[in-house]
Order: structure tokens, then C-alpha cells, then sequence
């Protein structure tokens, strides 16, 4: 172990290099270090801001998109009970027509009944008047007879 | 170089290149004296004794002599640290860093959180300090993982004699770092204390008052035992480290490999741990330096 000049040296040069690494080295990389720390923490608090936002966008998607369905829901239901209503109108409306329709058919029918009803009555008459005649070999007088006609006639 | 036996073997390899003023030469490369390059055959009987001579040579030189190995490997593996740190750090971007810049950042954020857990105090100086601590010990550590042989032989062939390539073998370069270290512990604990405070924590304590010699005997051990702890334990481990390899070296060639692998690799470890031993000591010495007891 011979100590000498070398320690001076060594001494000397340690300084050098650690004044020189104070210079150029470890400011810098711990500047580039913290710089790039504040970035990533930064860029995490902005990634956490975006998520939130994305909540809240996400919950007012779903709030819109509910209302949406309901509003949708609420007019179809509406179209299904018009749609109902009408077709419900038209049956009442068609019954009506129809009833209608039979009752006067029906007051035709009993209508033509009658005519051919008093018709017949008319000529059952004049053929017992007819027959009677030719039964009793004179005239019977209709004008004279008539209400008995016409009682005859109505029992027909 | 031409060692003949075993000791004269490792005497040479644990011998700095020296440059310094000889009491008689004047200034000179220590030499192996007696040694004739013409004429090996004449001394090859005792020819190991010229490596002894160097290093009697040496130390006549005393304090005047400077290890030109040691001062060459240790600035020019700090001026390699120095050189790819500084380019890195040059180019630091805060977005996605490269290769290089990782590297150093990945580094410099390991000194960083090792000095943060430890220091509370603010200081510009501890994390360059620190670093350059870590990188350069761990450069010049590394050095003990190149074959002992490799570069002294290449050296020999270029006419240099001697060439020990790990500056931390040399107790000159850990004690150096060391004392540097201990300025700057006096330094901060005079700055934070200031000049009766820390004559105080030297002199009053732990008896109190009429105890001051005892006082500043005990504290003074203490304070001179940082440095000298600091410089003799990553000195003694590389120096043991390098012997060992310099001892596995004169085996056979055959079992050299099965030793010197097992070896390096556990000596991988020893090299970054005694970086990060005097890395991390310097940064609690000087925590405590901020302390007040």
C-alpha cells in the first residue's frame, strides 16, 4: 500500500466528474424524469375526466334513448286505439246500414204482401161474386153485397 | 514482463505503473532494477527479484510518485461514463425515451429513490454525487472481470511493464473518492450546524461537558472511521476479488476455466454491491451530516 499523488488525483478527478455530472447530467434526466412524470399523471387525470364524461354521456344516451321508446310506445298506442275506434265506427255504421237495409226490405216485402194480399182478396171477391152468380143464375149486385163481400174477403 | 515463479507472478500484477521522483533517479517510471531486456537468460535464475526491486523502488519514492494505470483506467472510464450520461442526458425528452436515455434513466432513477428513502435534506449535489459514485466504482469494479492476463500482456508487447486495470485495487483511488466524500461531510454538517454545532457533536457528547476529551476521542474515531470504512472495504474486496483471479491464473489452464467462470460470476455481484455500498453509505453519511443528535 504506498499512498502518494495518486489520492490527489483521484481526488481531483472525483471532483471533476461529479461537478461535471451536476452540470450536465443529472439536471437534465431529472428534469426529462419529472417532466415526463407530470405528463402521465396529467394524461391520467384526463383519462379519469373522460371516463366520467363518458358516464355521464353514457347515462344521458339511456335517459333519451328510454324516452325515446316510451314516446314511441305511447304514439303506437295511440294509432292502435284510433286504428280500433275506427274499425269500431265502421261496424256500428255497416250494422246500422244493414239493419236498416232489412227493415226496409222488410217493409217492401210486407208492403208487396199486402198489395197481393188486397189483389187477391179483390179477385177471390169478384170470383165469388162470379161464382155466386152463376150459383144463383143472376147478378149479385157487388154494390148491393159489398160489405158482405168485404167481410168474406177479409176472412180469406 | 517474465515472471518465472508463482510470487514473482503475482508481485507483478499487483504492481502500479508508476511515475514519480526517485530520492536518486529523479523523476522516473519505477523499473524493474537489475533487469536486463538483452539479457534474460543471465538472471532468469532469481529473475522474479526485479519485480520486488519496483516495488522498493516505489516506495522510496514515497508520497512524489503517481499510479499512471490507476489515474488512466479511472478517468477514462468516468470520461466514458461521463460521455454516454451526458449524451443521454442531452437528448432527455420527456416522451418515450430511447435506448440509451432508458438506460441512464433507469439508473439515475435507482440512485434517486435509493437517496429519497434515505435524505431528507435538499441538495443539488447528493444525486450527481451519487451517481457518478455508482456508475464510476461499478465501471472501474468491472474491470476485475477482464482476464488478468489480457491487458498487462498487451501493454508488455507495446513496452509498459506493468499495468494493473482496476484503479479500485488500488487504495489510492478508493481512498481518494473516500476523502472526498469525508470534505463533504464536514462540509454539510458545518453548513447545517454550523461551526459550534459541529465542534459540539465532536466535544459534548455522548458525557456531557467534563468529559470533552473522552468525548472527542470516541467522536473523532467516528468520524475519521467513515472514510477509512468506506475506502478499505471496497479496496479489500476488489483487491481479495483481483487475487483470486491473479492465484486461479497460475493453475494449470486446463482447471482454470472451472474456476475462474464460477468466480466472475459470483464477482459480478461483489462488483455492483460495492458500488451500491459506497453509494449508499455516502448518502447516510451525509443524511447524518444534516441530522441533528
Amino acid at each position: 500500500m504506498n499512498l502518494n499523488l495518486t489520492l490527489v488525483g483521484q481526488l481531483i478527478s472525483f471532483a471533476i466528474f461529479v461537478w461535471f455530472c451536476m452540470k450536465f447530467v443529472w439536471p437534465p434526466v431529472m428534469a426529462a424524469l419529472n417532466e415526463r412524470q407530470e405528463k402521465i399523471a396529467q394524461g391520467l387525470a384526463d383519462a379519469d375526466k373522460a371516463a366520467k364524461e363518458l358516464d355521464v354521456a353514457q347515462a344521458k344516451i339511456e335517459e333519451q334513448v328510454r324516452e325515446a321508446k316510451e314516446e314511441a310506445s305511447r304514439i303506437l298506442e295511440q294509432a292502435r286505439k284510433q286504428a280500433a275506434q275506427t274499425v269500431e265506427d265502421a261496424q256500428a255504421k255497416a250494422r246500422a246500414e244493414g239493419e236498416k237495409l232489412i227493415e226496409q226490405a222488410k217493409a217492401d216485402i210486407d208492403q208487396e204482401v199486402n198489395a197481393a194480399r188486397e189483389a187477391l182478396r179483390g179477385q177471390v171477391s169478384a170470383l165469388a161474386v162470379t161464382g155466386a152468380s152463376k150459383i144463383l143464375g143472376k147478378a149479385v149486385d157487388a154494390q148491393a153485397h159489398a160489405e158482405l163481400i168485404d167481410q168474406l174477403a177479409k176472412e180469406l | 514482463m517474465a515472471a518465472e515463479t508463482a510470487g514473482g507472478y503475482i508481485v507483478h500484477h499487483l504492481t502500479n505503473l508508476t511515475f514519480g521522483k526517485h530520492p536518486v533517479e529523479g523523476w522516473t517510471f519505477a523499473y524493474p532494477r537489475g533487469f536486463d531486456p538483452e539479457n534474460v537468460a543471465a538472471h532468469a535464475a532469481n529473475s522474479d527479484l526485479q519485480y520486488q526491486y519496483t516495488r522498493d523502488m516505489i516506495a522510496e519514492m514515497g508520497f512524489w510518485a503517481i499510479h499512471v494505470d490507476t489515474m488512466l483506467w479511472s478517468i477514462g472510464l468516468g470520461a466514458l461514463f461521463c460521455f454516454f450520461f451526458a449524451k443521454a442526458a442531452k437528448y432527455a425528452t420527456s416522451g418515450v425515451p430511447g435506448g440509451l436515455q432508458n438506460f441512464v434513466e433507469l439508473i439515475c432513477e435507482f440512485v434517486d429513490t435509493n437517496i429519497k428513502d434515505t435524505y431528507s435534506g435538499k441538495s443539488t449535489l447528493i444525486g450527481p454525487l451519487s451517481l457518478t459514485i455508482f456508475v464510476w466504482v461499478f465501471l472501474m469494479n468491472l474491470m476485475d472481470l477482464v482476464p488478468v492476463d489480457l491487458v498487462p500482456n498487451l501493454f508488455y508487447m507495446a513496452g509498459v511493464e506493468y499495468m494493473k486495470i482496476v484503479p479500485t485495487t488500488d487504495v489510492n483511488a478508493t481512498l481518494g473518492m473516500a476523502i472526498g466524500v469525508f470534505l463533504l461531510i464536514i462540509f454539510y454538517s458545518i453548513k447545517m450546524k454550523g461551526f459550534g454545532g459541529f465542534v459540539g457533536e465532536l466535544t459534548l457528547q455522548p458525557f456531557g461537558k467534563w468529559m470533552i476529551p473522552f468525548n472527542l476521542l470516541l467522536e473523532g474515531v467516528g468520524l475519521i472511521a467513515k472514510p477509512i470504512s468506506l475506502a478499505l472495504r471496497l479496496f479489500g474486496n476488489l483487491y481479495a476479488g483481483e487475487l483470486i483471479f491473479i492465484l486461479i491464473a497460475l493453475m494449470p489452464f486446463w482447471i482454470q476455466f472451472t474456476l475462474s467462470v464460477p468466480w466472475a460470476i459470483f464477482h459480478i455481484l461483489v462488483i455492483v454491491l460495492q458500488a451500491f455500498i459506497f453509494m449508499m453509505l455516502t448518502i447516510v453519511y451525509l443524511a447524518m451530516a444534516h441530522e441533528h443528535h
